[in-house]
C-alpha cells in the first residue's frame, strides 16, 4: 500500500525505564504517548526522547493479560465493519484492567489495545469469559450526546436500552497507549444494549465525551482469529449483550407454529365443510322406569357407509325433573365387533325464591371416530328411577360427522415447543437483566425477545 | 499549478512554494519559518524538530475527496494534554484548501467556513448544540491545545502559538466541525469524518513489520 518516496521506513524503536534500566519495545512508533515499562510497570513517557516516569508502579497485583501484547490477528467484526479493516492484521499494542464498584464489590474487567499504523485503534474486552470487539464511533447516537441521562438510545435505527451506568476506575495497565494513562483514573461510564451490540459513552471530566460500539464475540473465534494456544476461559452467566441463544428460536418457532396452526386450520375448515352428516337411523323410543321386565331391545339394521369416520349418537328426550340412563351398543352385524358406551341425561327445573332455576339438559351427544363402514344396529338398555315417569326419547344415528378435538390437541401440541422456547428466552433475558444497574420493571423487557 | 522560486532569507537554500494560496512554509534546509509577502521571503522564526508521531500521512501524499483528487501539503501539528494530533493541509483537485485531520488515526476532511456569529469558548461547554449548515452539530471535546510544530506550506502564518482551544462536534451522521480559538475570532470547520480506505491514499508512510 505505501510508497516510500525516498523516505525511510518508520522504524520500531524501544525505551530504557529510567527506574530500572530495561528496554521496551514499542509498537504503535509516534503514537506511544504512554509506555508501560514491561519489567517494572512504570508508565513512560513514549514521546520523550529522555523517557521520563509519569506514574510509578506502586501496585501488589500485577495482572496477566489472557492475550500476549504482540499478538497479531484479523479483528473479529460482524456486522458494523466498514470496509476492508476488518481484513486488515491488527496488533495487541495495550491491555488494561478496570473495575467498577457496586455496593462496595469490585467488578473488574480487561481491555486489549489492537493498533494497526493505518487503520487505527479498537479494543476488545473481556469479562466473564465474554468478549466485545470495540470500536470508537464517529457520529453520535441519537437521544441525547452525554452518555448516562435518558433510558435509551438510537443508533443506525436501532434501539439500546441502558444497562449501566458507573464510574470506571483504571487498576493496571500494560503495554502502550495513544493517550495518557495512570492507574487510578476515572471515568465515567454507560453502558446501553442491543444485543449482540453495546453502545458505550465515557465522558472524562467536562472536556470529552466518547462513544463506542461493542460487538459481542465468542471467544473461540477470539482464540482462532488471533491463533491463540489454548481455550478461552469459559464463560460466566449471561453478559449484557450476550445475544440470547433462544431469542431468535423463539421467533423462528412462533413463526413455523403459526404456519402450521393455519394449515391445521384449513384442513379442520375443509373437514368441515365436506362432511356429510348423513342420518343412517332414527326412531323414537319409550321407556318406562316404573316397569319391572327387562328393558333392553335392539334396532333394526342400518346402514353406515362410505369411509371410515366418525359417527355421532344423539339421544334428545323430553325429561323433566328426572333422570335417565341409557346403555348403547353399537353392534356390527357382520363382524359382531361392538362399541359400548353409556350415557346419562338429566333435567331439573322450578321456581326458588321467586327465581326460576334449571339444571342439566335434556339431550346428549356422543362421537364415535372411525368407525368403518358396514351394517350395524344398537342394542340399547334404558334405565332410570323406579319412581319416574315414562320418558320418550328419540335416538338418531349420524354417519360422517365432523369432529373437532383433534383439531384441539393439533394446536395445543403446536404452540407447546415455541410457548418453551419463549419461557427459555425469557429466563435468559431475566439473567441478563439482573446484571443490570437500571432494574427495568420485571416484565418490561419480557415479550420483546422473540424477534432478532 | 503556479510555482514560486526563490531563496531562503536565512541560509540560501531554494526555497519553492508550490501552492499559490500559500503563505508560509519551512526551510528544508535549517528549518526556518518563512512567509511570503507582497515582495520578498521573511523569515520568522525556527521550528524544533517535529515530535514523533504515528501517522500515515506526509507531505505529498495524495488522496481522494469525494470525485475530487488532492495532496498534502502542509500540516500543524498540536499537543494536548492526552498527546497530539495533526491536522494536515490539503490542496484539492481547482485550488481549494482543506484540513485532512489525523488523531490517532481518525480521520475527518474539513474545511474552513465563514460565519461571523460563532460562540465564545466558554459558550460551547460539552453537550451543547449548534446548528450550521442545517445540521445540528453538537460538542463532544473541549481541547486546549499548542502548537508543536509546522511542516511545509500553509495557507496562513502559523508557528509558536501559545495554548488555545479547539471545541471539536459531532452529529448523528458523520459530521465534524472544529471551532478554532487560535486567533480573536473564532474561526470554524465543517466537514465528514473519513474512512482510511474512503480516502484511496497513496504515498503514504510505511511502518517497519507492515
Amino acid at each position: 500500500m505505501a510508497e516510500a518516496q525516498g523516505r525511510p521506513v518508520v522504524s520500531v524503536r524501544s525505551v530504557n525505564c529510567p527506574n530500572c534500566g530495561a528496554a521496551t519495545a514499542v509498537r504503535t512508533f509516534g503514537h506511544a504517548v504512554n509506555v508501560v515499562c514491561q519489567s517494572c510497570g512504570s508508565i513512560l513517557d513514549g514521546k520523550d526522547p529522555g523517557v521520563a516516569i509519569l506514574q510509578q508502579y506502586t501496585q501488589a497485583v500485577r495482572y496477566e493479560p489472557l492475550i500476549p501484547l504482540g499478538t497479531r490477528g484479523k479483528i473479529l467484526r460482524a456486522t458494523s465493519a466498514s470496509g476492508p479493516e476488518r481484513d486488515a492484521d491488527h496488533e495487541v499494542v495495550g491491555f488494561q484492567v478496570r473495575q467498577i464498584l457496586v455496593d462496595g464489590v469490585a467488578y473488574q474487567w480487561r481491555e486489549y489495545l489492537l493498533f494497526n499504523p493505518y487503520y487505527g485503534f479498537h479494543y476488545l474486552t473481556e469479562y466473564g469469559g465474554h468478549w466485545n470487539v470495540v470500536t470508537t464511533l464517529r457520529s453520535l447516537p441519537e437521544g441525547g450526546a452525554t452518555p448516562g441521562s435518558g433510558r435509551s438510545r438510537s443508533y443506525h435505527g436501532q434501539t439500546y436500552r441502558r444497562f449501566q451506568t458507573a464510574s470506571a476506575q483504571t487498576v493496571f495497565v500494560l503495554g502502550e497507549f495513544p493517550w495518557q494513562v495512570r492507574v487510578g483514573e476515572t471515568a465515567a461510564v454507560a453502558d446501553y444494549v442491543a444485543p449482540p451490540r453495546m453502545l458505550s459513552g465515557e465522558m472524562t471530566a467536562d472536556k470529552e465525551a466518547t462513544w463506542s460500539l461493542g460487538e459481542y464475540v465468542d471467544g473461540v473465534d477470539v482464540w482462532s482469529h488471533l491463533s491463540l494456544p489454548g481455550a478461552p476461559p469459559a464463560r460466566e452467566g449471561v453478559f449484557a449483550n450476550q445475544p440470547s441463544p433462544f431469542a431468535g428460536a423463539a421467533g423462528r418457532m412462533w413463526r413455523a407454529a403459526t404456519l402450521l396452526l393455519a394449515l391445521a386450520a384449513l384442513l379442520w375448515v375443509m373437514h368441515l365443510a365436506t362432511a356429510r352428516e348423513k342420518v343412517a337411523f332414527a326412531q323414537v323410543f319409550t321407556y318406562d322406569p316404573r316397569g319391572i321386565q327387562d328393558s333392553s331391545f335392539v334396532t333394526p339394521v342400518f346402514e353406515l357407509d362410505g369411509r371410515p369416520s366418525a359417527v355421532r349418537v344423539e339421544t334428545a328426550t323430553d325429561l323433566d325433573n328426572q333422570w335417565v340412563g341409557v346403555g348403547y351398543a353399537l353392534v356390527n352385524d357382520d363382524t359382531g365387533q361392538t362399541y359400548e358406551f353409556a350415557r346419562e341425561v338429566s333435567y331439573y327445573q322450578g321456581v326458588d325464591e321467586g327465581e326460576s332455576w334449571s339444571e342439566g339438559s335434556r339431550g346428549d351427544d356422543v362421537t364415535l371416530s372411525r368407525i368403518p363402514s358396514g351394517r350395524y344396529f344398537l342394542r340399547i338398555e334404558p334405565e332410570g328411577d323406579r319412581a319416574g315417569h315414562p320418558v320418550r326419547y328419540r335416538v338418531r344415528v349420524v354417519r360422517d360427522v365432523a369432529t373437532s378435538l383433534w383439531f384441539l390437541v393439533a394446536v395445543v401440541l403446536i404452540v407447546i415447543p415455541p410457548i418453551a422456547s419463549t419461557w427459555r428466552s425469557a429466563t435468559f433475558e431475566r439473567r441478563r437483566w439482573a446484571e443490570s444497574d437500571d432494574a427495568p420493571a420485571a416484565s418490561s423487557h419480557d415479550g420483546d425477545d422473540d424477534d432478532e | 499549478m503556479a510555482s514560486q522560486s526563490a531563496s531562503c532569507p536565512n541560509c540560501g537554500a531554494p526555497i519553492v512554494f508550490r501552492w499559490s494560496s500559500s503563505v508560509q512554509t519551512v526551510c528544508d534546509h535549517c528549518r526556518s519559518v518563512v512567509i511570503r509577502t507582497d515582495v520578498d521571503l521573511q523569515k520568522v522564526g525556527v521550528v524544533a524538530d517535529l515530535p514523533l508521531d504515528g501517522s500515515p500521512i506526509q507531505i505529498g501524499t495524495e488522496g481522494q475527496y469525494g470525485d475530487k483528487p488532492f495532496v498534502v501539503a502542509g500540516r500543524i501539528m498540536y499537543q494536548y494534554e492526552q498527546g497530539t494530533w495533526n491536522e494536515w493541509r490539503i490542496v484539492l483537485d481547482g485550488g481549494a484548501d482543506g484540513w485532512l485531520s489525523d488523531a490517532q488515526n481518525e480521520l475527518a476532511i474539513s474545511f474552513r467556513v465563514d460565519n461571523p456569529h460563532l460562540p465564545a469558548p466558554e459558550m460551547a461547554p460539552l453537550g451543547y448544540s449548534f446548528n450550521w449548515n442545517g445540521v445540528e452539530f453538537t460538542v463532544v471535546s473541549r481541547t486546549l491545545a499548542h502548537y508543536a510544530g509546522v511542516e511545509g506550506e500553509l495557507p496562513f502564518q502559523y508557528w509558536d502559538k501559545t495554548d488555545v482551544m479547539f471545541v471539536d462536534l459531532r452529529s448523528e451522521r458523520l459530521d465534524f466541525a472544529t471551532l478554532d480559538y487560535s486567533d480573536d475570532k473564532p474561526t470554524l470547520y465543517i466537514g465528514k469524518a473519513m474512512d482510511f480506505d474512503a480516502l484511496r491514499l497513496r504515498n503514504v508512510r510505511t511502518f517497519e513489520g507492515w
